[in-house]
Parts: C-alpha cells; sequence; structure tokens
C-alpha cells in the first residue's frame, strides 16, 4: 500500500537483498516423504517461478512457508534471521502472504471486507467496525496496484474469474507483505485475465519490496514473468536457472525427461 | 448481512439505466422493488403489515388492544429471542435443534442448585452456566469431531428432555424467584419484550458491526477460505453455538418465571422450530453465510401476530401449522428468488 506503482520502480532484481532462505527443508506425511531435501532462496524485487510435475511437492513446500505445516527438518531464514512459523497467523504477522488456489475469498462479503478478511480495521478500544476507512483504504489499495473494479462494495461472489484473482493478490500485498505465495493463480483462467494478473505481478515487482514465489505449470508464462526458474522433482530443487538463460523447450525437457515412454 | 455498510454505494450501480419517467407512481413502485431486493427483511416487514391489517380488521375490536399485544409479546419473545441466536448459528453454518429443550431443562438446573442450597442469584448464574456448557459441549463436538451439528444437537436435545422429566419428576414446579429479581426477569408486564428487543439489538450489532459478525458471514459462506485466512473458524463456532444455549436458557427462565410454573413440558421442539421458522422466514439462508437477526426478529413477530389472530378471529388452532409450513416454503423460495434476482440487479 505504500507506493503508488510509479514511484519506486527500481526493479532491484538480483542484487537485491534475500527476503527468504529455505535449508535442508524436509517433510514427511506418515509413510510419504513429500519433501526430501529443499534448498532455495528468493530476493526482493525477484519473481521466483516454481515448477514441477504433479505431487513434486510444491503445494507442501509452499504450504510450510505459509506456517500451515511445519518442517520436519532444515531451517527457514527470514531476512538473515533464522524462523520457526508457528500458524498462518505468525506467518503473516512476519510478512509473509499466499494467494491459494480457491483464492480463500468470502463470496458473501463485499470486496473491501475481502481485503480486510481477518485484519478488520475497529475503534479501539470499542470493537466496531470502521467500514468507510475500510472502503477507503480498499480503493486505494486497489489503485495502487491497478486493479479495476467497479465498486469496493460489490459482493466478491459476483466478479468474474480474475477480478477475484486480483482481489486476492491485492489482500496479500495489502499490507506490509514481504513475501507474497502464489499457488497456481492462472490455473483456472482465460489467457486474457492470466495475462492482466501477470501483467499485475510485473507491477508489483517493479515496487521493488516484494519478494514472490510463483507456481504455474504454463512455461511460457514463467519464463515471460519470473526472473529465476525453480524445478522441483521428488522434493528436492533439481534446477535452478536465470529465466533469460532458459527457455520453454528446455524446462519442458527437463520436466519429462524422466516420463519418456521409450526412456 | 454487510449491506448496512453497502446499501450507500451500491444504490446506483443497482438502479441501472434510469426507469423511464412515466409517473411518479411507477417510479416509486420501482424504487420499493428494488428495495426489497435488496434488503431481503423489507419483504416480512411488509407481510408483517398486511398480518396487522387483515387481523384489524377481521379481528373486531379485539385485536388493537393493550391486552392482545400482551398475549403477542409472549409469543414473539421467546422466538425472537432464539431465533435471533439461531439466526446467527445458521449464518456461521450451523443449527442447534436441542435449544428448545435447553429452554425447558435450564429452570430445572436452577432449582438444583436453589436445591442445593445456593441463593436464587447464585442458582441463576449456575443455571445460566449450564446452558452455555450445553453450548459449549454441542460445538465441542461439532468442531472435534466433526460430526453434522444436526446429528450432535439432535442428541443433546433428547438428552436434554430426559434430564427435564429426571430433574422434575415430571411435574411442574414453582419458581424459587420473588422480588425484584422476580419483576425483572419476565415478573413485570412488559420485561419479556424489554429483554427481547434488547437482546435482538445486541445481536444484530454484533454481527453487522463487529469483527466477530464477519467472522460467522466468512464461517458460514465459506470456512476453508475462511480458515486459509486465519480465521479461528471452529472457536467462532463454538461460541456462536453457546450464545445460543445460553439465551435459550434465559429464554426459559424469563418465559417460565412469567408463566409462575417451571414446566417440563414447556418450550422442547416446538419453541425450537418456532425459532428457527423465524430465522428462516426472516431471510436467513438455511446453508449459511447470510441473514440478519432483525429479520428473525420480523419472523417471529409475523408468527406470533398469526398465532393469536388466527385464535381471535376463531380459526382452528391446527390451521396454524399450516400456515407456518407454507409460509416456511414460501419464505425460502422468496429468498432463492430474490438472491439471484439481486445478482441480476447489482450484474
Amino acid at each position: 500500500m505504500t507506493a503508488d506503482g510509479d514511484g519506486m520502480s527500481t526493479a532491484g532484481t538480483g542484487a537485491g537483498t534475500e527476503v527468504v532462505r529455505v535449508e535442508h527443508v524436509a517433510k514427511r506425511f506418515g509413510p510419504v516423504t513429500a519433501l526430501r531435501d529443499i534448498n532455495l532462496h528468493v530476493d526482493r524485487g525477484e519473481i521466483l517461478g516454481l515448477i514441477g510435475d504433479n505431487g513434486a511437492g510444491k503445494s507442501t513446500l509452499i504450504k510450510i512457508l505459509t506456517g500451515f505445516h511445519r518442517p520436519d527438518a532444515g531451517r527457514i531464514v527470514i531476512e538473515g534471521q533464522e524462523t520457526r512459523l508457528r500458524s498462518v497467523a505468525h506467518a503473516r504477522s512476519l510478512g509473509i502472504e499466499t494467494v491459494y488456489q480457491d483464492l480463500a475469498l468470502i463470496d458473501g462479503l463485499p470486496v473491501y471486507l475481502n481485503l480486510h478478511l481477518n485484519k478488520e480495521l475497529t475503534h479501539r478500544p470499542l470493537p466496531f467496525l470502521r467500514r468507510r476507512e475500510m472502503r477507503r483504504r480498499a480503493r486505494e489499495a486497489l489503485d495502487s496496484v491497478g486493479i479495476e473494479i467497479p465498486s469496493v462494495t460489490a459482493e466478491v461472489g459476483q466478479l468474474s474469474g480474475g477480478q477475484r484473482q486480483a482481489i486476492a493478490v491485492a489482500r496479500s500485498v495489502h499490507s506490509e507483505a514481504k513475501l507474497l505465495l502464489l499457488d497456481e493463480p492462472l490455473a483456472a483462467m482465460g489467457a486474457r485475465e492470466g495475462t492482466q494478473i501477470l501483467r499485475l505481478l510485473r507491477r508489483l515487482k517493479q515496487r521493488g519490496d516484494l519478494a514472490i514465489i510463483l507456481i504455474a505449470h504454463n512455461y511460457s508464462q514463467i519464463v515471460d514473468v519470473c526472473d529465476r526458474v525453480n524445478l522441483l522433482q521428488h522434493g528436492e530443487i533439481t534446477f535452478d536457472r536465470r529465466s533469460a538463460d532458459t527457455s520453454v523447450a528446455e524446462l519442458l525437457e527437463l520436466v519429462h525427461a524422466e516420463y519418456r515412454i521409450d526412456a | 448481512m454487510a449491506e448496512a455498510g453497502i446499501d450507500s454505494d451500491t444504490a446506483p450501480a443497482a438502479a441501472g439505466p434510469p426507469a423511464p419517467p412515466r409517473g411518479s407512481a411507477r417510479a416509486a413502485g420501482g424504487a420499493v422493488l428494488r428495495a426489497l431486493v435488496r434488503r431481503r427483511e423489507l419483504s416480512i416487514v411488509l407481510v408483517t403489515i398486511a398480518a396487522v391489517i387483515y387481523f384489524t380488521v377481521a379481528g373486531h375490536r379485539g385485536f388493537n388492544t393493550t391486552n392482545n399485544y400482551h398475549i403477542i409479546m409472549q409469543y414473539f419473545a421467546p422466538w425472537a429471542i432464539i431465533g435471533g441466536a439461531e439466526a446467527l448459528l445458521l449464518i456461521c453454518g450451523e443449527i442447534d435443534l436441542s435449544a428448545g429443550f435447553v429452554y425447558t431443562f435450564t429452570p430445572f438446573a436452577l432449582t438444583s442448585f436453589y436445591d442445593a442450597g445456593a441463593t436464587v442469584p447464585l442458582a441463576l448464574i449456575g443455571a445460566l452456566a449450564v446452558a452455555a456448557g450445553v453450548g459449549l459441549l454441542n460445538g465441542l463436538i461439532r468442531v472435534l469431531f466433526n460430526l453434522s451439528s444436526f446429528i450432535v444437537t439432535l442428541g443433546m436435545g433428547f438428552f436434554l428432555e430426559g434430564m427435564s422429566y429426571i430433574q422434575s419428576r415430571g411435574e411442574p414446579v414453582p419458581p424459587p424467584i420473588g422480588g425484584g429479581l422476580q419483576q425483572v426477569i419476565g415478573g413485570s408486564r412488559w420485561s419479556e419484550l424489554i429483554w427481547a428487543l434488547a437482546i435482538v439489538a445486541v445481536l444484530q450489532i454484533a454481527l453487522s458491526a463487529t469483527r466477530y459478525g464477519v467472522y460467522i458471514q466468512a464461517a458460514g459462506g465459506n470456512p476453508l477460505s475462511a480458515a486459509e485466512s486465519g480465521i479461528k473458524v471452529g472457536r467462532v463456532k463454538v461460541a456462536t453455538f453457546m450464545a445460543t444455549s445460553l439465551l435459550a436458557g434465559f429464554t426459559g427462565i424469563l418465559d417460565q418465571v412469567r408463566v409462575g410454573s417451571f414446566d417440563p413440558t414447556s418450550g422442547g421442539n416446538t419453541t425450537m422450530f418456532m425459532a428457527v421458522a423465524s430465522a428462516v422466514i426472516g431471510g436467513t439462508a438455511l446453508l449459511g453465510g447470510s441473514g440478519t437477526v432483525i429479520g428473525a426478529m420480523f419472523g417471529a413477530l409475523l408468527l406470533g401476530i398469526i398465532n393469536d389472530g388466527f385464535n381471535l378471529i376463531g380459526v382452528n388452532a391446527y390451521a396454524f401449522d399450516v400456515v407456518i409450513g407454507i409460509a416456511v416454503v414460501v419464505a425460502m423460495l422468496l429468498n432463492v428468488y430474490l438472491a439471484s434476482l439481486r445478482k441480476r440487479a447489482l450484474r
């Protein structure tokens, strides 16, 4: 909510400070090893693309970073400090925000309440909602990232898929977010709406204060919008390269090599 | 519902292209229609007014008398209080079928404490704590074991019905409450009405003006999303179960102190169904996510007026149930229809 988009477009790609570093993280669910040994890092002003086959552990990794699952082993370092994420609320308080596949929006509530969900403003010490202020801030937040919605008082259930996605993203970066996690934000979206979301991510990146991890299956979008790509296979990161130094063809080859029928 | 805050801003969007200026009556009709579409409780208010007019005309001079208002209050108050609480539960996606038996049982919890040597105020507090405890148990079983609230509270209802008969040995007992306290909780002529209006006001404010209200709408509208946003859905539901039981228990004491007898055959399923019917007729969705306490209150008022009016004009009491049956279904149909109209109007 701080910048108005163009105010601080000093894309600190590459040379930025590290927001999160994951070291040797492992996670088992009973007999199933979801994550074997994960090492990755993202910098401020950087978009990291995370690819991998279904069941490779992408969602588990995201859920560990959001504080939903606790890792069995390894360390998570946030801005230089080793941190144990105790819960989703704890992770959020540290500036780690997530946009889930299902968007986690409440259809029956208006846009401005969705943007403030579980962070509602009240007239302290009285418990009453500050609706007017929340509407104002919601409008501001949407404007600052260039999202066009007819009215912040419209119920979210009445908006299009792309608008809903945009609202989910806007909510995540609404307060002091440092790390934004997006789990397949483009999966259920048309090409035009998907492009709008990618533009939105690029604008957020240009703000320079945010690190983004993006899970997606569409490799051309990944190569397009991400600064760096990591490939997750069988619970390990097996490939880490700058998008400029790879191609859609190479990524496809990497992911599908092990499944080739005549291998 | 969140509409409270929406109206001023959505009005232009909902209005769409301006109606052709064919005369102000038509425009006014359109405005009423739009208001009806947007504020679901308004339709029930109109029906209530129609019922009042009908019974005023058909009921001779009997309907508009203070004595008759007092009789309507006796129907209205318990249904409005428990109905308001059930509305909150329905909004967060749950239902409490045991509320009527909490109403029945709580007075006997009071007499048990009293017989064991507690003072009346202490016994009252103890009984209300028992009522809240029932809600806690309902909520915990619902949330921890993920049993449907329908089953949990059905069982709890039977359990409490049995406990009421055991505790009372099947006999009504005079309330051990006297003096000023008795006047305050049901004794004085309009005390029950004042309690009902005050409780409805508090519940509606909690729903539309506090974070708790947002949480129950979120918990009922989309529990998964609510949880992902960090809302403690289970805790919200347990708290609402507790509020419902506490209010049902309090209503049981209030109502039966007014009558002057703690009766194990009072309340029960009839009271529970009337409360749920009030909420549903008042526009609360059975599947959760939306509804209002005020709507439930008007639902209770309408049911009270119909009940009283039928007595007054000498309609067979059985016909009342026929009307309620139709009213509940029609109200639900209207809800669904208005919801789709709303969607179209706001597109």
